[in-house]
């Protein structure tokens, strides 16, 4: 408690870190996630529910085999070897982006499910182009898609297995909460791994309260 | 009034949802600055028709022409032309944000300039009567706020064409004249081109130039209020405009225009008169709207030729109006006010005497039965 309440200054570095990394790939997911999710969901083509089940199925695939296939790719002799970024955090950007974009397309696709046809077919006669028809649909399932975001974020900032095997849990450069807390409790700083847990929490109820906030706009 | 080339035409348009034919070949032009309307059951395809025109769906069949070209079945062209019309849904759906960004969309859409689209949406605001209302968000509004944002936001774009599928069905009397009002107002102004779905008679007649009854996928009469109300060219026509006596029967004489026709079912000389060129030998059907049929309990010396003595044997109340359905020989229907009735002591079993005049009786030719 006192290394939350007295700012302690590795922890914090944690946090930020942290933050930086999950926020990172949210927002970079998202960008992938929330257009192509469109796409998918207004462009009627062949074999569209196979799509969305093979999406769905991404859902629930461990986190440490996309750490797994990750370290692969980019360990030197990987196909992605040449980019030197094993153990740094742009590998942990890659790997938790490939866990959460399925999350993130899935439910961006079954939020826009959720605007009715009729809306949809109203704003058509308005003139909108298929872009601004979209971005309208978007609009109209934000409580959804923010759902998404929140749910997405969540599962980014919470993760062991892609830190741990491509981040490598190095100090001051790509560790993280979950690592660090994994870390003190091998080493018996109960403690520590507490009171991060803890922290862990907090941020994650600050950032579903700021996001609830856009919500409700 | 027929002008050469109308600004939206459907040519041999035919659509169907899997097996169900819902349009059968339908051919149809408007002509700009017309006001139309398209009346018909629920299900006779008014819906579809006004969706195919706005461009929202493919038809399975036939062309479109808008202003005199060929509306292609894919493309940004559609788009383009889209964006030249509006269409005013049945349900009015608002989007999930304030009144003014539901107003504002089409123009955004259309890349206006932001000083223009504030100044246009006060402006349309203040027509519709919801000035106040700019903050609101759209899905806290009544029925009837509802479909007038709607109704602002279709014409704030000033579109060429506005479609309309029946604007004032889900609203109540007040707000429905209320809507009528602006709609008219906005046709003589703009000189816009309105086609509207309604199977509100008097909507029909009060706002349109033109009316087409659409009956089961087919435009089977088209005509201005007179002709459809007074002349419907079929039966089926004829019961869905409100003529509740149609009677068979076949013309007997006629006397420099006045024709007898012999009616009932055993053709025991009840004759009815009425104003038509048709032959003697013709066999036809008897046309009276159940408004012209005048009741009083002695016989009537009037100009009307047609006098019959009749008992009632039923009476269903319409609100202000009382629905009577007497035996004369032949079955008629009659119209009367609550009050008349009320006078008249109307009740079944009661004797009195039924007229019309013989300008109130259309023919129509019956087609020998196979």
């Amino acid at each position: 408690m006192e290394l939350i309440v007295s700012f302690d200054p590795e922890v914090m570095e944690i946090t930020a870190r942290t933050l930086r990394i999950a926020g990172t790939s949210c927002l970079l997911a998202s960008l992938i996630s929330l257009p192509l999710g469109s796409l998918v969901h207004f462009r009627r083509f062949r074999g569209k529910r196979v799509l969305v089940n093979i999406i769905q199925t991404l859902f629930s695939v461990p986190t440490v085999v996309i750490g797994l296939l990750v370290f692969v790719l980019l360990s030197r002799t990987g196909p992605l070897g040449d980019l030197d970024i094993l153990f740094t955090p742009a590998a942990m950007v890659i790997g938790q982006m490939i866990l959460i974009t399925p999350i993130l397309l899935g439910l961006t696709i079954s939020a826009l499910s959720g605007v009715g046809k009729e809306v949809v077919e109203t704003a058509t006669s308005l003139g909108a182009s298929g872009f601004q028809l979209a971005l309208l649909s978007l609009k109209e399932a934000r409580y959804a898609v923010v759902a998404a975001l929140i749910l997405g974020f969540g599962r980014a900032i919470s993760e062991l297995g892609i830190a741990m095997m491509v981040g490598g849990n190095i100090r001051g450069f790509t560790r993280v909460m979950t690592t660090a807390i994994s870390l003190a409790t091998t080493k018996g700083e109960l403690e520590l791994a507490l009171a991060l847990g803890m922290l862990l929490l907090l941020l994650a109820l600050v950032i579903n309260i700021a996001l609830n906030r856009l919500q409700q706009r | 009034m027929r002008p050469s080339s109308p600004l939206i035409e459907v040519a041999r348009l035919s659509h169907s949802y899997g097996d169900k034919e819902i349009l059968k070949g339908l051919d149809l032009g408007i002509a700009r600055g017309e006001v139309f309307a398209l009346i018909g059951p629920t299900g006779a395809g008014k819906t579809t028709l006004l969706r195919i025109m706005d461009l929202l769906e493919i038809p399975s069949s036939g062309e479109i022409y808008f202003d005199g070209q060929r509306v292609p079945r894919s493309g940004k062209q559609r788009l383009a032309i889209r964006r030249r019309m509006s269409f005013i849904h049945q349900k009015p759906q608002v989007f999930n944000a304030s009144v003014y960004d539901n107003v504002a969309c089409g123009l955004n859409w259309r890349g206006e300039a932001r000083n223009k689209i504030v100044a246009k949406v006060d402006c349309i605001l203040e027509t519709v009567g919801l000035e106040g209302y700019k903050n609101r968000n759209a899905r806290t509004l009544s029925g009837g706020e509802a479909q007038r944002v709607a109704l602002a936001r279709s014409l704030v774009l000033q579109p060429e064409v506005l479609l309309l599928d029946e604007p004032t069905a889900n609203l109540d009397p007040v707000s429905a004249t209320k809507i009528e009002e602006l709609l008219s107002t906005a046709a003589r102004q703009r000189n816009t081109t309105m086609i509207m779905a309604t199977h509100d008679m008097s909507q029909g007649q009060q706002l349109a130039d033109r009316i087409g009854v659409l009956l089961d996928g087919r435009l089977v009469q088209t005509g201005n209020a007179g002709d459809i109300f007074r002349s419907p060219q079929s039966t089926e026509v004829a019961h869905f405009v409100g003529v509740e006596n149609i009677i068979g029967g076949i013309v007997i004489a006629n006397d420099e225009g006045v024709a007898t026709i012999s009616v009932g079912d055993d053709h025991h000389g009840i004759g009815i008169q009425a104003v038509s060129g048709c032959p003697a030998g013709q066999q036809v059907y008897a046309c009276i709207r159940p408004e012209d049929v005048t009741l009083t309990p002695m016989l009537y010396q009037s100009s009307a030729r047609n006098s019959f003595q009749a008992r009632v044997t039923r009476v269903t109340y319409l609100g202000p109006l009382s629905r009577v359905e007497m035996d004369c020989g032949f079955r008629l229907i009659g119209l009367v006010t609550r009050i008349s009735a009320e006078e008249l002591n109307l009740q079944a079993g009661h004797e009195l005497y039924a007229t019309f005049k013989a300008t109130a009786v259309h023919l129509m030719e019956r087609k020998s039965r196979q």
